[in-house]
């Protein structure tokens, strides 16, 4: 077997991780561990120099492992396993080490310690690359159609961005009829277009569409399998129907807040939410003489952190549109902020002041009143800037609450194995590096499941789902992560114990060469690795995670303590 | 340095090892990452990719070479990205509690506890607990000045 080579390359990025860890001395210390016969440090590893660099090194030192040491392998593994392969280097002979998320960023305050750490996890990464394996990855077909659950305008948009490219999709919708949340709503920010204007011609291409079915009143009621092979189970009208799919994609949108104990809201029958109002005036009905908006209702308090982004311009939407049909109207938007963000909506908001519309500053310390006996007939606020309080009388109280995550969020995140963040929403696999991708393979998210999204935003995550779920179908199968448990038939005692722990169903007792022994079914196998825990005789390994791989790890973090190599 | 059994009494740092499965917990921990969360230099996190992978003898191991305690995270219970791994770990674990007492180490060197991937806040308050629940404890002794015996030998 040829020697153990070992190449360490500890990253600065830029600031991050060099500006509180040591990193020349971590790399000092990386060339007096066993088997690292080369150590460098470099301004970013992922940059084009840093990843030639390892490249260049693999050649010219003749290196057989690569560590390297900076961020998480959740982001930035594909990239550095991509240059090893180039390199002619087997992948699975790479090894992350943490320095960052785990080190760096959070011991900002102690770089003394923060280098020792970064020095004992390099010295654990090492110890564990040494007894990395080449690796081939598992190959399997990829079911040409994708599921895309919810059918709004994101979930259409999606639906139509992977059946214009030939895929056949399935388009599942809880409701009887396609359009989501903005059905209710009778115009759309900032262009003041009929909203049917733009619903109806899309839920008709959507419905036309030769290589889309869309079931209406149906409900995902269980999913299981992977990438390129999910069985979907969907019921609707008490029937459940089975579809198998290659790609899902989450567009399920969100819901508005209804207000609890908040400006008297379920009491006074005057007092109701924006899309109450639109709903109400979108079939005609008396315009109020005088209106108070108040915004931020249930956004941006401590219970619920975030902003609701386009709750301001939709305030100032149906202000403007009050104040169109009626200039003598009297529109009055009690705010915290106005977040009339980007271009058009600056714009809207200067166009509804022209308007007359009055905009009112209030302290969330001393919110808004509403007054009156069985109606809402007066507000009072203290009015920030003139610094004392107003009453305004008003026919109509409209609250602006923000979109929250849907209650079934929680039953979709469990069967599609995906998280929800603190605040119910669907949580992507990085904010910035994969913003509508799940960490689970081959399964997306678009539109309000997300986070509040206005129209164009949700038509644009909906272009980029479709692009990425389109993916894998189209290269027509998938490369299964080479981190699947295997079993040593010669020590294997055929107890069964890894058959009863498999959730998979992958590993059955068969007749071999070295009589009965467990067989692990490769395209089956998820990498969980909790067959290898319960195997008594060490028989049942995981690639890339093995025992004597995670020993290494130990034994080399306590090597001081025992006083030599673990 | 953080050093466990060298340097017993005051000022006493305990070197803890984090097994943190890979789609909850450690995403936890890179969101505390990112989110700057300052906590305690003590731990040092291996990635499993799901927290029934860490067999007892990990456990074991950690602890009978010397080192002042073992946390295991997983995703919450219901929540496993295998459906039910988490769930042989919370069996797993109570059962090796009581191993660990029988045989004369301390349960709470071993804890296992749940981390979502939102919950970077939660990571860094475990750590910060757990280190100072085992810092309360003291240094542990490597099972070898015990015994006389290497872990891990077969």
């Amino acid at each position: 077997m040829p020697k153990t080579r070992v190449g360490v390359f500890v990253c600065h990025c830029g600031n991050n991780i060099g500006g509180v860890v040591r990193v020349p001395d971590v790399v000092e210390y990386a060339r007096t561990l066993p088997n690292v016969t080369y150590a460098e440090d470099n301004l970013y590893t992922c940059s084009e120099e840093g990843l030639s660099s390892i490249k260049d090194q693999i050649a010219k030192q003749g290196l057989n492992r690569v560590v390297v040491a900076s961020c998480t392998p959740r982001t930035h593994e594909p990239l550095f396993k991509r240059a090893c392969e180039e390199a002619g280097l087997n992948k699975y002979l790479f090894e992350f080490v943490n320095i960052r998320e785990h080190c760096s960023w959070v011991h900002m305050h102690d770089p003394a310690m923060a280098t020792e750490k970064a020095k004992e996890l390099v010295r654990m990464g090492v110890a564990k690359a040494c007894h990395l394996e080449p690796q081939q990855e598992f190959e399997s077909d990829v079911f040409p159609a994708a599921l895309v659950i919810g059918g709004g305008v994101a979930g259409m948009s999606a639906a139509l961005g992977l059946a214009n490219q030939g895929i056949q999709v399935h388009l599942v919708e809880k409701e009887q009829e396609l359009g989501g949340l903005i059905r209710g709503v009778q115009t759309l920010f900032p262009t003041e277009q009929d909203t049917d204007e733009l619903l109806r011609p899309l839920a008709e291409r959507v419905k036309a569409h030769a290589h889309i079915s869309v079931s209406l009143g149906s409900e995902v009621e269980n999913v299981s399998g992977f990438i390129g092979d999910f069985d979907v189970s969907v019921r609707a009208d008490g029937e459940v129907e089975g579809l198998r799919v290659g790609t899902i994609i989450v567009a399920t949108g969100a819901e508005e807040l209804k207000p609890v104990d908040l400006y008297r809201y379920g009491e006074l029958p005057n007092v109701v939410t924006q899309l109450e109002f639109e709903e109400k005036f979108k079939s005609g009905g008396e315009i109020p003489r005088s209106v108070a908006i108040i915004n931020c209702v249930g956004a941006r308090i401590p219970k619920r952190t975030y902003c609701g982004r386009f709750c301001c311009a939709t305030a100032i939407k149906n202000a403007i549109w009050i104040k169109e049909r009626d200039p003598q109207a009297r529109v009055y938007v009690l705010h915290r902020d106005v977040m009339a963000y980007g271009v058009e909506i600056e714009e809207f908001y200067r166009r509804a002041m022209e308007l007359g519309v009055r905009f009112l500053r209030y302290d969330v310390e001393s919110p808004p009143e509403v007054l009156g006996e069985d109606r809402a007939k007066a507000v009072k606020v203290q009015h920030q800037l003139m610094g004392k309080e107003v009453i305004l009388p008003v026919d109509m109280v409209v609250l602006t609450t923000p979109l929250v995550a849907r209650d079934d969020n929680g039953k979709l995140s469990k069967m599609l194995k995906v998280p929800l963040g603190s605040d119910g929403f669907f949580l992507e696999a990085h904010l910035k590096l994969r913003p509508i991708e799940f960490s689970t393979d081959g399964v997306y998210v678009c539109g309000a499941a997300r986070y509040p999204s206005n129209i164009p935003e949700s038509v644009s995550q909906a272009y980029a789902a479709a692009a990425k779920a389109s993916i894998p179908i189209r290269e027509g199968l998938v490369r299964v992560e080479a981190i699947t448990a295997f079993c040593d038939e010669r020590t294997c005692s055929a107890c069964g114990n890894c058959v009863e722990a498999c959730p998979f169903g992958a590993i059955e007792l068969q007749q071999g060469r070295f009589g009965r022994t467990a067989h692990v079914n490769t395209a089956q196998c998820k990498g969980c690795g909790c067959c290898v825990a319960a195997c008594p005789s060490g028989a049942m390994q995981q690639r890339g995670f093995s025992d004597m791989q995670v020993l290494s790890m130990i034994g080399a973090l306590a090597e001081e303590m025992t006083g030599g190599v673990g | 340095m953080v050093s466990g059994s060298d340097s017993p009494g005051n000022g006493f740092e305990p070197k803890i090892l984090v097994f943190a499965c890979n789609w909850c917990s450690y995403a936890g921990a890179d969101l505390a990452g990112v989110s700057r969360l300052q906590m305690p230099p003590n731990c040092r996190v291996i990635r499993v990719m799901c927290s029934a992978r860490v067999r007892p003898e990990f456990v074991i191991t950690a602890l009978s070479k010397g080192l002042d305690g073992v946390l295991v995270l997983g995703c919450h219970p219901g929540d496993c990205h295998y459906s039910e791994g988490n769930y042989f770990t919370r069996r797993r674990g109570l059962l090796l509690r009581k191993l660990l007492e029988f045989v004369g180490i301390e349960p709470e060197r071993f804890q296992v506890r749940w981390v979502s991937a939102s919950e970077g806040a939660k990571f860094a308050e475990t750590v910060e607990q757990v280190t100072e629940q085992i810092r309360a404890l003291g240094p542990n002794r490597p099972r070898s000045e015990v015994l006389g015996t290497e872990p891990g030998d077969r």
